[in-house]
């Protein structure tokens, strides 16, 4: 492998080139902005200016566009994505187990960390079992606080 | 044969108490096979493990790895119940009592299995439909009285109608899969669990409509439905049930699956297909409907996961003995989902009619806490907050209207004494502030203000005054918006003032 002249441009490079191919597999699909989206967020964990750029470029859509579409939704970041999320339930389902307060400490504590970002979400589709919170990806049941903190400790080790 | 075949929930919420784990210990026992299967919904008793034998499936409620060596010395695997046992799983009066009929291969087959769908009734409907003109399909679902389970309750069959009649170079069939409403999970469940229920259903709608391609939009926060559904659409694919000239007739159908991404309001179906089209989730104005400017501008078909799950046995038993089930304007089964503080909670299909009081004390058991209850919220965050003195409401969809309420997407979810009105009138609130798409003033500045007002009245400042003023802006928000996130946010806040008047005036306390 040869090295880039600055290891930065080098990985801005790589990076335009993984968008675009993501574009170029999707560029067919029927309305196909939201499939490149998730694809580039799947794959890179946020999106950068550049990216939306890019992806315009290969979609034939103004960067408005989907910079306007970026923003609609909460799934595609815009900032680099942290090391862990945890996404608590505040949906009423959850709220009637007490989640609130079950989260409260869990969520003080975790405030301190920044490998973990602590966000809310209504509703996961366990609400016979909350309350729920969603780790890293994998939804969990029936929390408490302690449990909850528990899953998060392995990621001190 | 030698060995035992046990089954181990793959659904989400028995793998969130752990299923997985389960599953794995079994599995590495000597002689057993292990089959993930969606859940029976019977959510309190999850992981749900059963074993085959020879009077039926067996099961064992809350089964932890830790129990699994103990209960085996006990003689889980002897084919007989042992142990904590609830027994017989189709017996067990919980599930016997209830009338399953779009849930009632879900926790019983392995999801993607294609042979088990068919040998228990799969693609029966689908058949038959294929010997009928489109325009006699239509009929037999007006006949049923099926109406649209996503929430507003639309006749189905006056839908598809519409979308048969309008002529067009492209027509589209829509599955919205966004089910954002809280306390509701049963999409998410049939589509883990039975995925090929949601396809025929679909199927069929391609060909009483004439479309021939087909998306389930599915929101992200459920990453297993869109992998099951995934699978199942593979397998359909290679079993002739999808693709071009479906097991040899003249039906041609594709169908993708799209994920939403976390936008509640993209479970209304004009701004589901704003994003389908890869635009922000914004609300569309009607006219014109779907059906006759949907998707990219065809006729397109949107019906909810449990309207298209309804519609096999339609068309296998007939619209007839559909309509036959039920009360009133509201024909046949609902699937009800129990949630929140209930000792029970999990999924109720039964006719409609069944009291809510019956659902929340036989089937749900009274709260978790063991206090009373004091509040239900049916049918979803935009649902009325109903008190302990309307549960003898009859379950349909005129009877909740004439209570002030609305079935929804048929959630339920209690609360015990604790619950607290002018808090939860401010989260509906809030949770409009949130999730509004922004397009028009009533909801995205009403709900903000609806906020700052039930700060006011919490906090004892001129009450009486910004009492008023609230009643104002919900009615504002009623009359004046566009769509029904604005339009119902009213509905559970005035019904917490109604109902719960005294949590909106604190003073004394
Ligand atoms: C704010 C809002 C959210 C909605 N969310 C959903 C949803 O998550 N799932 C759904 O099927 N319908 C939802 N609906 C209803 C849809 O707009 C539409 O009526 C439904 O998908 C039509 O299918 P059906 O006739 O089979 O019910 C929502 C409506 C509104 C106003
Ligand atoms: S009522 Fe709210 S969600 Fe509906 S169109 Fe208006 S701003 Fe959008
Ligand atoms: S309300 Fe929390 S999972 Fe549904």
């Amino acid at each position: 492998m040869t090295h880039a002249t600055s290891p930065s441009s080098g990985l801005d490079l790589r990076r335009s080139e993984t968008v675009r191919r993501l574009a170029e597999q999707h560029a067919t699909d029927r309305g196909a902005l939201m499939v490149v989206l998730h694809a580039a967020v799947a794959e890179l964990g946020h999106l950068e200016r550049t990216d939306v750029e890019t992806i315009a470029d290969v979609l034939n859509l103004s960067v408005a566009d989907v910079h306007g579409v970026v923003s609609f939704y909460k799934d595609f970041r815009t900032d680099p994505a942290p090391a862990h999320t945890v996404h608590l339930c505040r949906g009423e389902a959850c709220q009637a187990v007490g989640a609130e307060s079950v989260f409260a400490q869990a969520r003080a504590q975790l405030a301190h960390r920044d490998d973990v970002e602590v966000d809310e979400v209504f509703c996961l589709g366990n609400c016979a079992l909350g309350p729920s919170a969603m780790v890293d990806g994998r939804l969990h049941g029936r929390l408490s606080g302690e449990r909850l903190l528990g899953l998060t400790e392995e990621w001190v080790r | 044969m030698s060995g035992s075949t046990v089954y181990v929930p793959a659904d989400s919420s028995a793998v969130a108490v752990g299923a997985d784990a389960v599953a794995e210990a079994l599995g590495s026992l000597e002689d057993v096979t292990v089959v993930r299967t969606g859940s029976r919904g019977m959510l309190w008793l999850e992981p749900l493990v059963e074993v085959e034998t020879p009077a039926g499936r067996v099961g064992y409620p809350n089964v932890t790895p830790g129990v699994v060596a103990g209960l085996v010395a006990e003689g889980l695997l002897s084919g007989v119940a042992v142990g904590a046992s609830i027994g017989v799983v189709d017996e067990y009066p919980w599930l016997a009592r209830q009338h399953r009929v779009s849930f009632a291969r879900v926790g019983v087959i392995a999801p993607t299995d294609i042979a088990a769908y068919e040998e228990h009734g799969g693609w029966a409907g689908l058949r038959r439909a294929l010997v009928m003109e489109p325009a006699e399909v239509v009929e037999e679902l007006a006949a049923s009285g099926l109406r649209g389970r996503g929430g507003a309750g639309f006749p189905t069959g006056i839908k598809w109608r519409t979308v048969l009649q309008t002529s067009a170079d492209l027509k589209f069939v829509c599955c919205n899969l966004d089910e954002g409403d809280s306390g509701t999970f049963a999409d998410r469940m049939l589509a883990e669990g039975d995925p090929f229920t949601l396809i025929e259903g679909m199927l069929v709608a391609a060909h009483a409509v004439g479309a021939r391609e087909g998306y389930i939009y599915c929101r992200s926060e459920y990453p297993a439905a869109a992998a099951t559904l995934r699978r199942a659409i593979d397998v359909a694919y290679a079993h002739g049930w999808l693709g071009d000239r479906i097991q040899g007739s003249d039906l041609s159908f594709d169908l993708f699956v799209r994920l939403g991404a976390g936008a509640y309001i993209c479970g209304e179906e004009t701004s589901m297909l704003e994003s389908l089209e890869g635009r922000r989730g914004e609300v569309r104005a009607k006219p014109p409907i779907p059906a006759i400017e949907g998707l990219f501008g065809r006729p397109t078909v949107v019906n909810n996961v449990l309207t298209f799950a309804a519609v096999p046995m339609i068309l296998a038993d007939g619209g007839a003995a559909y309509a036959a089930l039920g009360s009133g304007r509201s024909r046949g089964t609902q699937v009800f989902q129990l949630a929140g503080n209930v000792r029970q909670g999990g999924i109720v299909e039964t006719d409609f009619g069944i009291s809510l009081r019956d659902l929340v004390e036989d089937y749900g058991g009274g709260t978790v806490t063991g206090r009373p209850v004091r509040a239900v919220q049916v049918g979803g965050p935009l649902g009325a907050y109903l008190p302990a003195t309307d549960l003898d409401v009859p379950m349909d969809y005129e009877a909740l209207l004439e209570v002030g309420g609305m079935l929804g997407h048929g959630g339920v979810v209690v609360w015990d004494d604790t619950f607290d009105a002018a808090r939860m009138a401010r989260f509906a609130m809030e949770f409009c502030a949130k999730e509004s798409c922004g397009k028009c003033t009533p909801c995205r500045i009403g709900s903000q203000r609806g906020v700052e007002t039930i700060d006011r009245i919490i906090a004892g400042t001129e009450r009486e005054r910004n009492l008023l003023l609230l009643d104002d802006l919900c009615t504002t928000m009623t009359k004046g918006s566009l769509c029904a996130m604005g339009g119902l946010t009213p509905m559970p806040v005035q019904s917490a003032i109604r109902h719960f008047a005294e949590d909106f005036d604190r003073r004394t306390s």
